[in-house]
Formats: structure tokens, sequence, C-alpha cells
């Protein structure tokens, strides 16, 4: 009896989660299915589709203040915004080329789009930005969800400052729909810099390149990107990039302030606004290893600790890899085809702290091994516990995250 | 006395002081555990005085391991247990239970690590606000979130409230800057939450911990980032013939893409109020007093004063000044930050509220204040975080006039109803703690507040943290846990299914 279900409104989301609830049959939580190939294959037999709750439900510019249904495109919502002048600063990435073919296609077979606003919330993905910005999580202000039990609620609020009760908007972000599921969320805009332009040193070290970095990162010039390609953007060698935004008298002024701090890592390359806008999409978006069907991995560790473990990582398998976030973000590809995930696992454990997701492979091999970081005891238990609460029938996105849960 | 009534204490515990009193001195030893009346006294209230409460006993624990024994003692045994940071909360977060431990933190005052190339600090949870900035400022980097209590706060209890401060338009809240926590659960069990790195592995618990007011677990450690000082800063003194002026100019500002470093407004008594106490020059004849302030690179700073005056004049100002040196920034600022003190020259007491409203409905907001403080016959002087929207508005009363501190507290209620009644919220910064406890319900069902409360047995469902604030009604988590089932058919037959 695999089914389907494709509510029309926040009513029928509660309808079919009580309906689920009370059968215990497990719900796939989809918006567009973008992100479908992220995380632990999901046990259930019937779809929850939040496709048609899609719309803008307010809009203030002047309040930075945008409330929207959660299945609603996230291109959508990125056009609207950039009418105004705004942006959602946290810079959502398209993972279409990386993750996307595996299930997320249209009537036609091409690959859908970027994903919803829902989607993008419960994977918390954030782009190079979120060194300066936050991440998605820290956009959000407001939700109207349905738990696991079926009903309604509402938490946070539609300002951009509050603190009335647990922040639960904030927390619900990266639980992939396995607590409750967003119908209508309320989000942080932000006026959209009206200038841009990049630095690329060329021939650093890994090493060199992360120090260049944390120093950019610890100047006042308000770098809103640091990242650093080993293999270059087409394979010319190592770049070390840093994007500087806002007004374009401040830009000017803060690239020559970088240019003259940097003297030491040789004399960078400037980028314009538009070739800088394609660079860091291709950042964004994790481009340099979205190529081919490899094992790819998501490592977040502090800044400095990025080319340590890389370093360990490459004495022992053949990798292709990046870094964002001055270096404490590392994607990593696995060329061998293999997972490692042992090997990532050790060397994560070794460095000061930080988590490694499996972003790219096979549905079998998400079930088989742990797509996210396995926690300690009474963190463990403590999720659960929180899943139990909002979800105790485990019918929403069962497995998503946690095995068998 | 009062309108919040607390519940009430469990005589069975107080009667067991004596056995509970022994078994805590047994775990933190000396002067960790202080039980003598004329030594508690300086734990009954917090920031918010008009409520006092001697508690239990008070135990400062020095180590991880104390605050894990003493907590998982409370748990097996069913004591209550406050945890406490500086004590500034003004919600009463941190006001004692009679039946209840007291746990101080304020022991935990070292920096543990300053790590400038990752731009993270660690530092244990009794370090104050300041402490932060202070231990790296020699390099040029501070902690951005400045709640006015800064300078006696502690990191701990900003965590807890999720504080702000007047420079969270640009720089975000407390959990905005906050990297990673160490804490120990009610069951005395040790958790570690993120670190120096981005992002959560899991369900982002630090998202719940921050702001969950002492209720789900103790702090004992805390990692923030820290930020490079923007190289200058300048401000801006605007005034406007109406609040609906300034308000626009607020408005335009942002539209204009400015997002400034603070954006402060004060209503008339409040400029009267600040410009008697410290003379920072602010004109007597205007209704609204805008301070833009604007940080960055000096080329950039210059460059927005400057579109912000001529905003500020599109809007009628009839009064603008740029600060022209560092010193006449610190003056402009020292009136705004004086105002709470310089409110309680004009009166024997005050209370501050804490809403916060869509910006539109200021003009609205204000002049329903107006029509209220007629009918609870009280004065009120407003300042706001007018960049968030977050209003401070001060209610001036006497306490020792009969009938005055409720009358205050129902004109309080009442604005933080009109706050929610426009689009806001109760609390933007300050917590809801006891003070706004009971108008949870004006804001959230009874379904938003379960939810809330199911977050809370997940960490401690014999409900021994902190009880009695933030929940107007506590439900017992087994209580919450049923789930009412109706079986059926599937759901919405009458639409289309692929």
């Amino acid at each position: 009896m695999d089914a389907t279900l494709k509510p029309r409104d926040t009513r029928d989301v509660a309808e079919a989660v009580a309906w689920a609830a009370a059968e215990e049959q497990p719900l796939e939580i989809v918006g567009h299915g973008s992100k479908r190939g992220l995380g632990r294959p999901v046990q259930a037999a019937h779809v929850l589709d939040l496709s048609d709750l899609s719309g803008v439900v307010t809009y203030e510019p002047a309040e930075l203040v945008l409330t929207v249904k959660a299945g609603t495109p996230l291109e959508a919502v990125e056009k609207l915004v950039a009418e105004n002048n705004q942006e959602l600063s946290f810079e959502p990435p398209n993972l279409t080329q990386l993750i996307g073919g595996r299930g997320a296609s249209d009537e036609n077979g091409a690959a859908r789009t970027a994903g919803t606003v829902g989607g993008i919330l419960a994977a918390n993905l954030s782009g190079p930005r979120r060194l300066k910005a936050g991440a998605a999580r820290d956009h959000i202000l407001g939700m109207e969800a349905v738990s696991g039990r079926g009903e309604v609620f509402n938490s946070g609020g539609k300002v951009v400052k509050n603190v009335t009760g647990y922040d639960l908007p904030r927390a619900l972000c990266g639980s992939y729909g396995t607590l409750a599921v967003a119908t209508t969320v309320t989000l942080k805009v932000n006026p959209r810099p009206e200038a841009c332009q990049s630095l690329v040193f060329s021939g650093l070290s890994d090493h060199d390149a992360v120090r260049l970095l944390c120093q950019a990162m610890g100047s006042s010039a308000e770098v809103s990107g640091a990242a650093h390609l080993p293999e270059g953007r087409e394979g010319e060698g190592p770049g070390t990039l840093l994007r500087v935004e806002g007004f374009s008298t401040s830009v000017d002024y803060r690239i020559g302030q970088l240019e003259s701090l940097l003297g030491e890592f040789g004399t960078p390359e400037r980028l314009d606004d538009t070739d800088s806008q394609n660079l860091w999409q291709q950042v964004r978006d994790a481009k340099p290893v979205a190529r081919d069907e490899t094992p790819v991995w998501r490592i977040s560790v502090a800044p400095t600790a990025g080319p340590e473990v890389l370093a360990a990582l490459r004495n022992q398998f053949d990798l292709s890899a990046f870094y964002d976030w001055s270096g404490g973000l590392v994607w990593l590809s696995c060329l061998d085809g293999e997972i490692h995930d042992e090997e990532i696992r050790a060397a994560v454990a070794a460095s000061e702290g930080g988590h490694a997701t499996l972003m790219r492979a096979d549905a079998s091999v998400r079930s088989a091994v742990d797509v996210f970081q396995p926690q300690p005891a009474p963190l463990v238990a403590l999720s659960r516990r929180l899943k139990q609460q909002f979800d105790p029938k485990a019918v929403l996105n069962p497995g998503r995250m946690v095995r068998g849960e | 006395m009062t309108a919040i009534s607390m519940p009430a204490p469990d005589q069975e515990v107080i009667a067991r002081r004596r056995e509970i009193l022994s078994a805590l001195q047994a775990i933190v030893p000396g002067e960790g555990v202080v039980h003598d009346e004329r030594e508690m006294r300086a734990y009954e209230t917090d920031g918010l005085t008009a409520y006092r409460q001697l508690p239990l006993i008070v135990v400062l624990p020095e180590t991880v391991e104390q605050v894990s024994r003493v907590l998982k003692y409370c748990h097996q045994n069913n004591v209550k247990v406050v945890p406490r940071g500086a004590g500034t909360s003004l919600s009463g977060g941190a006001l004692p239970l009679e039946d209840g431990v007291l746990m101080s933190m304020m022991k935990f005052n070292r920096v543990l690590d300053i790590d400038y190339d990752n731009r993270a600090v660690v530092v244990q949870p009794g370090v104050t606000n300041l402490g932060i900035t202070r231990a790296v400022e020699h390099e040029g980097f501070y902690y951005a979130p400045d709640p006015s209590s800064q300078i006696a706060c502690s990191i701990g209890g900003n965590i807890a409230e999720n504080s702000g401060g007047v420079h969270c338009l640009k720089y975000g809240l407390t959990t905005n800057n906050v990297l990673g926590l160490e804490m120990v659960l009610i069951t005395g069990e040790v958790i570690r939450l993120g670190g120096k790195h981005l992002d959560s592995e899991g369900y982002d618990l630090l998202a719940l911990m921050t702001g969950s007011e002492g209720l789900l677990g103790v702090v004992t450690e805390v990692t923030v980032r820290i930020l490079q000082k923007p190289e200058t800063a300048r401000a801006v003194l605007i005034g406007f013939p109406t609040s609906e002026d300034g308000g626009r100019c607020v408005a335009d500002v942002i539209a204009a893409g400015i997002i400034p470093g603070g954006m402060e407004m004060m209503d008339r008594p409040a400029i009267h109020a600040a410009e008697d106490f410290v003379n920072a020059g602010y004109p007597l004849d205007v209704e609204a007093l805008l301070i833009v302030e604007l940080d960055g690179p000096e080329r950039e700073v210059d460059f927005l004063i400057d579109r912000v005056e001529a905003i500020g004049r599109a809007n009628k100002a009839t009064h603008c000044r740029v600060s022209q040196s560092e010193e006449e920034r610190m003056t402009f600022w020292a009136g705004r930050k004086a105002a709470f003190p310089a409110v309680g020259r004009i009166s024997p007491d005050y209370l501050c509220m804490d809403g916060t409203i869509p910006r539109r409905e200021l003009p609205r907001v204000l002049a329903r204040m107006r029509e209220l403080s007629e009918k609870h016959g009280l004065r009120c002087a407003n300042v706001f975080h007018a960049g968030d929207g977050n209003l401070h508005p001060l209610i001036l009363y006497d306490a020792n006039k009969p009938g005055e501190l409720d009358a205050a507290e129902a004109f309080g209620a009442d604005i933080l109803r009109l706050c929610v009644e426009v689009g806001g919220v109760l609390t933007g910064e300050h917590g809801v703690g006891i003070e706004k406890r009971d108008l949870m319900t004006d804001m959230f069902s009874e379904e938003d507040l379960k939810q809330q409360q199911r977050v809370k047995c997940a960490f401690d469902d014999k409900h021994l943290l902190n009880p009695g604030k933030v929940f107007p009604v506590l439900h017992r988590c087994a209580e919450l846990g049923k789930m009412h089932v109706h079986k059926g058919q599937l759901p919405f037959p009458d639409i289309p299914r692929f």
C-alpha cells in the first residue's frame, strides 16, 4: 500500500502524520527530493510530499523578515529577495550536481531544483559566507510545524530578536525531518552587498594557505569567503581565495588592506564582481569534488586542524579535496571509490574535535556505514529521548540520521 | 505581596535539609556550601529585585566533577536545583526556591584557552562577558554580544538567557556567537556540544541550550567566537519632531542596505532623564532621538555616516550631529547607557520591560502605551534597540506606595500583550523567567507550550532544574508522553496521489 501523500495545507500534513502515527506507518518527508541522496536511506513505505506547500506568506523587506511555506523553491525565494536587494546571507548551496540524479528529477528526468526552503533548513546547509554571516540555522526566526504526534505547533516568532521560550526553530534545523515536519518558516533576510571582489593567491601549500586564511579572518577586513583549492580552479595548481563584500568604496579599501597584510604570501590576482560570483558559486556547490561518482565526505574541524586532517588522510589513500571556511571545512573525494570511513573518523578524532559526514555514496553504502558522526553514549541517549518526545512512533524519516531510529 | 506565585515548596524536602546539607558538604568541601541564613541573603534575588526568596542551601562547586556529583545527588533524591551565574537576570531567572539548592557557578572563573588563529576562546561559565573581551583586546579582538550588564554578567548566564545588546542587529545574539559548550545534565552526565569547529553533528542541542534559562542543564565550559575590532566607529545623533519620523528613518536606513553597528531610539521622557543625568548634549525639543553607530573601515564609516545623515534629513530631522572624536561618540552613548539609572533618579523604582515588535508598528505601540500610562496612572520612559524593534519601556513607580508595584506589573503585562497583539514577542533579550511566565499563554497556544515542555522532558523529566520559570503550567512528563491515537483511513483521500 505504498502511497505518496501530497498535502495542500498544514491541516493535511497534521492529518497525514496523525494517521501515520496511529497506523505506525513511517513516512519519508520530501520537498523536491533534491537531498534524498543525503543522509541514510529512509525506511518508509510512504512519502509525504510537501511540494504543494509553496508560496510566500509575508515578506517585509524593511523588517528583514520573510515568511514562506516550507515547500517553497529556494530559487524562487532567492529571486524574490534579490528583487528587493536582499539575500539569504547563509548562501544556501545547490548540491544538485553533487548528490542530484538520485531521486531529484522532474517528469523529464532533468535535475529539478536546488530544493526547497524546508529542505535546506532540515539539512542546515550553508555556503562560504557561513564564516561571517552564520549558518542556515542562524537565519531562522520562527516555524510552524507538525510533530510526529500529528500536533501542529508554532515556535519562535516573526521578529528579528526574540528569546521567548526554547529555540525550537533553530534546534529543528539540521534534524533532517526526524523530529517534526516544518510547514511554514520565518527567515531573517539581509541587505545584499553592493559589490564583491576576490583575491586569489597561487602556489601555496595547504599549511601556508590556511595560515593565510586564518590571518585574513583575524583581520578587520570582514572577509566573507576564505577557501583553498589545492588543485586550483582548472587544475592549474593551488589557489587560495579570499572574498570581500559590501559597499564598493569599502570593498576596494579592504581588498587593498588584505593585499598589504598578506604580502608575505605573494601577489594575488584580483577578481572582479562577476568572476568572484562565479568562483564562489563553485566553492559553495562543492564543484571541485562534484564530478564523477566517487564517495564524497564533508569534514568540519577547527580551521587550523584542516590541513593536519587532510595530510594524515593523504598518506592513506588517493583523494582530491578542497577547503572552505578558513580551512575548517574539508570537502574530500575518495578517488579509489572506497568509503574510508574508519580512516576519516580516526583523523577527525585525532583533531581537537569536529565531525565528518558522508555526503555522497550509493544507498547501500549509506545504509551500511555511519553517514553522520557517531556520538558519545550520553549524547546518543539524550538525542534519542528528544526523538521519542517529538516522534514516539518513529514515523518521521526513520533511519535518516541514526540506524533504526 | 506580588502577583507572580512560585510552586508550593515541598515540605518533605525542607524537612530533609540537614541530610541534604551533609550530603552536599561531602561533595563540595569547606566554604563551597553556604547554609547560614545571613550569608545566603546575598543570593535571595537577582536583577528582578521585587522578588526575593532564600534558597534551601547554596552550593558553589569548583570542578565539573563536583557539579556532576551534586546534580546526580539532587536527581536521585528529588531535590530541585536553581543554577545561577552573576545574578543579573532581569526576568527572575535565578530566583531561588525555598525547597531548592541554589548552584552558583561563579567559582568557574578562568579563561582556559585563547586561540587567535581559530578565533575562538574557551572559558569557564563564571567569566564575565566583558572579561572575555578584556582577555583578547590587546590583540585587537573582542566578543561581540554586549548586554548592558556586561561588566558583571557571566557568560554562563548569557548562554542561559541568549543575551543580546546594542550590537546584535549586526553581530547577532549569544546563540550566533557560541561555538561550543560542556554541560552537565541533571543526571550528572557530562556532555560536550560543538567546539572550535562549525555546525553540530546531530541534533542542534546547542541551539536548545542557548536561551533555555537554566531549565535544561548546567553549563561548565563555553567556547565563543571572537572578532577583530572594527577599524573605527562613529555615531550620529538625530532628533525628530515625532516618533513616526524616527521610525521611518530607521526603516529607510535598513532599506538603503545599511546595517548599523547600533541603532538606538529614545522617547522624550527618556531623553530628558538621560540629559539631566549625564549632559550628553541631547536636544530637548524633540520627540524621538536616534543614535546610529556605524563601524568598519574608516572610509566605509565616513561614506555611510553621510548617507544616514541624508536619510535623517529626508525624514524631517530637526537635529543632526555626527561625532567628531571617540570622546564625543562615547558621550552620545553615555546618555543612552545611563538611561536606566537616569530614570532611577526621577523615580524611586522602575520596571524594565523587554518586548519586540515589528518596527512598522512603533507609532501605534507608542500611542497605545501613552493610553496605558494614563489608565494605570504611572509614567513610562522608552528606550529601544530600534534596528530590531526591541523595546525597553521603563515603568516608573514607587514600591512604598501601596498598590503601585501591582499597577506597574499590570501596566507591564499590558505592554507585552500589546507587543504580541501587533505581531511581536514577549521578550527580545531578557528572557521569560518568572516575570513573563504567566504571559506565555498570550503568545503561545497550549499545543505550542506542550512541545516546548517536551524538550524539557527529554533533558529533565523530573522537573528538578529551575522549576517555576518560563512555563505557566508544568505538565508531568508522563502525562505529556501519552499519545491519543485515532486509527483510520489514509488521510485526505480526495486529493491526487502519484
